[in-house]
């Protein structure tokens, strides 16, 4: 029963990485695809942790998902963050 | 029975969802190839690695090889490394 | 239908670093060419971790992607955009002579990979070192071997390390400074580089009996001390140049050590005493994962530490360059 939680949590970020990928490519700007690989890091990342956590039977192998799955937030943001003020500075020194 | 028969439906969707995140992966290389800026590629980058992490959960369970959180966790800790290397410049604050 | 799956991962897997190996050499676009870089590295990743070997996932993650990945990006971000061509390509028999090298080295050793896999019986080189591991100290196989069995290739991979660092530095080519940090960047190296520090422990301890190891760690290092240098310089200015100098050679200087020491107990150069053998690991490592983390970020910054005096008059028409402060 667990495990088909599991298994629609990772189905459904599977969904979002998928979404966020094809956005990725498919948008006209920098800024709005950092915008779709925001969604395919936050949500899709956190919903397939969660199935994996469910997954997983070590304890702390679970401390170590959640610890993971914060730090790639952290990073996600302040990538996207970084990067776009990177673009948004070129954009401005090149018009 | 049951219990085999649950363990390989699971295996079987683990590997589906193995496979489309491979194709998202693929996806976004495009971008890699394409994309006309340096942003645009190193995007590309960053959606590899976060894909890079979830790819090496569901291997650390379906190898089985618990290992693999520590390379996830290295993945997420030096795509930050990576971004402050592109971005950091003498002309901004930033 | 499992192995259906399986397969099709795999050969997903080859077919995109063939490709990705492929197109970073050949393609004329240098932007192009690093990101396709960085992104081999992270597959490559990905295929060792597949291949159930953490170890090789781990030290490709961490050097392959991290520390080259910064390189690279922090090489080619000030390229002007309209210059991204190659220069002119080499005459076309040096290519041909080349591919053909290459080509021939590739079928060779697949020869050999799938000689050595299908056909012979030969020695498995995993069951002579699974036999011997209670001696050697550590639980970890790749540790066992990396730094008991065959400790001698690790320190001469250590003096290859100091080795190009030195001719980085002796380029003498800095990178330019930066200017300083916004709050947000700085608020944030506050938390991330205590813990990439952290993460670098963990990967040196974890290395007796889990998948880490003294490269591991101090490629993590680096990435710390990278870190801290782009975005709070003024922190590093304890580094002067002794301090650097002694940190490059602690690894192979502790290394030789313990291997003379080992030398007037046991007759051999490196042979461990099984009962200290644990120990004697953690300390070599210890000074590795600094000489390592030393090396990697001394080449990336390029330049050379302040303090560092040329005895060639002619050098003097270089200005002096110090690391920034």
């Amino acid at each position: 029963m667990i495990e088909i939680i599991a298994l629609l949590a990772i189905f459904c970020g599977l969904f979002f990485f998928l979404s966020g990928s094809i956005g990725l490519l498919r948008l006209p700007d920098i800024f709005s695809r950092l915008h779709a690989l925001a969604k395919a890091d936050n949500v899709g990342l956190a919903l397939v942790t969660l199935g994996i956590i469910m997954l997983e039977p070590d304890l702390f192998n679970d401390i170590k998902l959640v610890i993971i799955w914060l730090l790639v937030m952290a990073a996600s943001a302040i990538s996207s963050h970084l990067v776009a003020r990177h673009a948004l500075r070129e954009n401005r020194d090149n018009d | 029975m049951t219990d085999t028969s649950s363990t390989s439906i699971v295996t079987v969707a683990l590997l589906v969802a193995l496979n489309l995140l491979m194709l998202s992966l693929l996806i976004g290389l495009v971008r890699a190839w394409i994309g006309p800026k340096i942003e645009d590629r190193y995007s590309a980058i960053l959606l590899l690695g976060t894909g890079g992490v979830a790819i090496l959960f569901i291997l650390a369970i379906l190898l089985p090889l618990a290992a693999l959180y520590d390379v996830a966790l290295v993945l997420a800790l030096l795509a930050i490394v990576g971004t402050v290397a592109l971005t950091r410049s003498e002309k901004s604050d930033d | 239908m499992i192995d259906l799956l399986w397969s099709i991962f795999d050969i997903s897997l080859v077919l995109l670093v063939l490709f990705l190996a492929w197109a970073t050499c050949s393609t004329q676009d240098m932007m192009r060419a690093v990101t396709l870089f960085i992104a081999l590295g992270l597959i490559l990743a990905i295929i060792w971790a597949r291949l159930k070997a953490p170890d090789l996932a781990l030290a490709e993650a961490v050097i392959g992607a991290g520390i080259s990945g910064a390189l690279l990006l922090s090489a080619i971000k000030d390229y002007p955009s309209t210059t991204t061509e190659m220069p002119s390509r080499r005459s076309s028999l040096v290519e041909w002579i080349i591919n053909g090298m290459t080509l021939g080295l590739v079928i060779i050793m697949s020869w050999a990979v799938w000689h050595g896999l299908y056909m012979s019986d030969g020695v498995r080189l995993s069951e002579q070192v699974m036999s011997h591991l209670p001696v050697s100290g550590v639980s970890n196989p790749v540790t066992a071997v990396l730094l008991n069995f065959r400790a001698y290739d690790t320190l001469l991979e250590l003096a290859v390390v100091l080795t190009a660092v030195l001719t980085v530095l002796n380029l003498n080519h800095k990178r330019a400074d930066v200017s300083a940090a916004s709050a947000l960047l700085l608020g944030m190296t506050r938390w991330l580089v205590p813990l990439l520090v952290v993460t670098s422990g963990y990967l040196l301890w974890v290395g007796a009996h889990a998948p880490g190891g003294a490269f591991q760690a101090g490629a993590m290092l680096a990435a710390a001390m990278i870190l801290l240098q782009l975005s709070n310089p003024s922190s590093l200015q304890g580094f002067n140049l002794s301090v650097l100098r002694s940190l490059l050679v602690i690894g192979i200087f502790v290394f030789v050590l313990v291997g003379i020491w080992m030398m007037s107990l046991n007759q051999d150069f490196l042979a461990f005493n099984p009962a200290w053998a644990g120990s004697l690991i953690l300390i070599i490592e210890f000074a590795a994962t600094l000489s390592i983390a030393t090396a990697l970020t001394l080449a990336y910054l390029g330049g050379r530490p302040m303090g560092w005096e040329s005895a060639n008059p002619a050098d003097s028409a270089t200005k002096p360059n110090g690391k920034p402060s």
